[in-house]
């Protein structure tokens, strides 16, 4: 009668808080529990006992006067996973299982987006993965709806909505057309977490290669270099020159300035010369002066 | 990428039933949710690790002693494993877990390879003593999802969650 009474005082106490299930034997424990809500385990008996609720997330002990309830603020038990509820006292030693499951609520994502700097206008070149958690730092591994977002300046925003696996999701983006800092971002509900991704032109495109006398040397130039986006490609990328006359050959590496890429070479009557810059060549022309 | 899972699948299935010391452990074919393809010896390497996990996880928790968990686990897996074994050494606390199989299988491998999910289905025993008096000895059957990542030389158990 007095457990009986004990419980409806904690029923009423604490009001919407899980009440424990009824179970046979000397004490009752909620089948299962939000993390870091507040909760009751129910006793039987009289006299002194001690309860333990022991898991590999967490190990709390307590003292507990049999016939009362023990009562778990909010926060107390707050790590996901599964526990024995353990109550020792005058009778045998009983058990019961608690499970205690993530918090509803995603409170943080761990994003990984990658790679931080990629040529512009790849596809599927940027990925992102994401991890859901809630406050307490529980994976949380119901499905839920996780929304990427890949945006620009001067480019059409991408989205995916992609739904979580065991509390992972993940997507693949496009790169830009366009150079510039982009902004990937994951956002389940009103979570958000932002990577930036630095695009940078791609690999010459259209390479055009001029030639003109230049006393007895042959000054070549390219046509201001750009990838096949029409992004200008950074000063400093390598354009090498070939010359090649008989069974000679001359090569030249220049990096590209203000936009350009020249050089003055030696003018053999009938040379080929070509430009490349990496693996990208560009056109050849035939020198005939003298 | 279907095609490299079954492939994945098949060769663990290969080293299913392996047996460590104390447990059985079987592998299940890769169920990948990612767009990477996960090389055979990587599979092994994380499976491996995980295993070696366990081990330093159960000396840890019998001797009370957090620094076990260094090599194997990191962030918040090592942070609240760590805060466990201090509450149980407050409380006088100790306790001796036992796995006696392992069903495990790959769930995912994100796109970048800076991590690696996998699912237990572990069958384990654990003892709770009080002091040294033995209060409660109890098998357990619990899904675990696992979120490993890479170091130097091994792969740490960064999430630990049982279902």
């Amino acid at each position: 009668m007095i457990g009986r009474v004990a419980i409806l005082t904690g029923v009423l106490l604490l009001g919407g808080i899980p009440v424990a299930q009824a179970q046979s034997g000397s004490f009752t424990v909620p089948s299962s529990v939000a993390a870091g809500s507040a909760f009751s385990i129910a006793t039987n008996g009289s006299g002194k006992g001690t309860l333990y609720i022991v898991g590999l997330e967490q190990v709390i002990k307590r003292e507990v006067q049999l016939g009362g309830s023990a009562y778990f603020n909010a926060g107390s038990l707050h790590n996901a996973g599964h526990y024995m509820a353990i109550l020792t006292g005058n009778g045998p030693v009983e058990t019961r299982p608690l499970e205690v499951t993530p918090a509803a609520e995603p409170a943080s994502l761990s994003f990984l987006a990658r790679p931080s700097r990629l040529p512009v206008g790849l596809r599927d070149g940027i990925t992102g993965a994401v991890y859901v958690f809630d406050s307490y730092r529980n994976l949380i591994a119901a499905p839920m709806p996780v929304d990427f977002e890949l945006s620009s300046p001067s480019d059409a925003v991408q989205t995916r909505t992609v739904i979580t696996r065991d509390g992972a999701a993940w997507t693949e983006m496009d790169s830009t057309a366009h150079q510039g800092n982009d902004k990937f971002m994951a956002r389940i509900g009103n979570v958000t977490s932002t990577r930036i991704v630095g695009q940078v032109p791609g690999d010459p495109c259209g390479l055009q290669l001029t030639a003109s006398p230049a006393g007895r040397d042959v000054k070549l130039d390219t046509a201001p270099v750009r990838d096949c986006s029409g992004n200008a490609v950074p000063d400093g990328t390598i354009v090498t020159f070939t010359e090649a006359y008989g069974s000679s050959q001359s090569t030249v590496d220049v990096p590209i300035k203000r936009g350009i890429a020249e050089v003055e070479m030696p003018a053999h009557p009938g040379a080929i010369i070509s430009v490349a810059s990496g693996v990208v060549m560009g056109n050849q022309i035939r020198w005939e002066r003298q | 990428m279907v095609k490299a899972a079954f492939i994945v699948g098949a060769m663990l299935s290969a080293v299913s039933a392996l047996a460590t010391a104390q447990a059985t452990v079987r592998v299940e074919p890769a169920h990948l949710n990612g767009s990477r393809e996960l090389a055979p010896q990587t599979a092994q390497a994380a499976i491996r690790d995980y295993l070696d996990a366990w081990r330093s996880m159960r000396a840890a928790f019998a001797q009370n002693r957090p620094d076990l968990l260094t090599a194997d686990f990191i962030g918040t897996a090592r942070d609240k494993l760590t805060d466990a074994i201090h509450e149980q050494a407050a409380a006088g606390v100790h306790t001796a877990y036992r796995d006696r199989a392992h069903d495990l299988q790959i769930v995912f491998y994100s796109p970048e390879g800076l991590s690696i999910e996998l699912t237990d289905s572990v069958d384990y025993d654990v003892q709770v003593f009080d002091r040294d008096t033995l209060v409660s000895t109890q098998p357990v059957h619990a899904r675990y999802i696992v979120v490993l990542t890479p170091a130097e030389v091994r792969w740490q158990v960064r999430v630990m969650q049982s279902q």
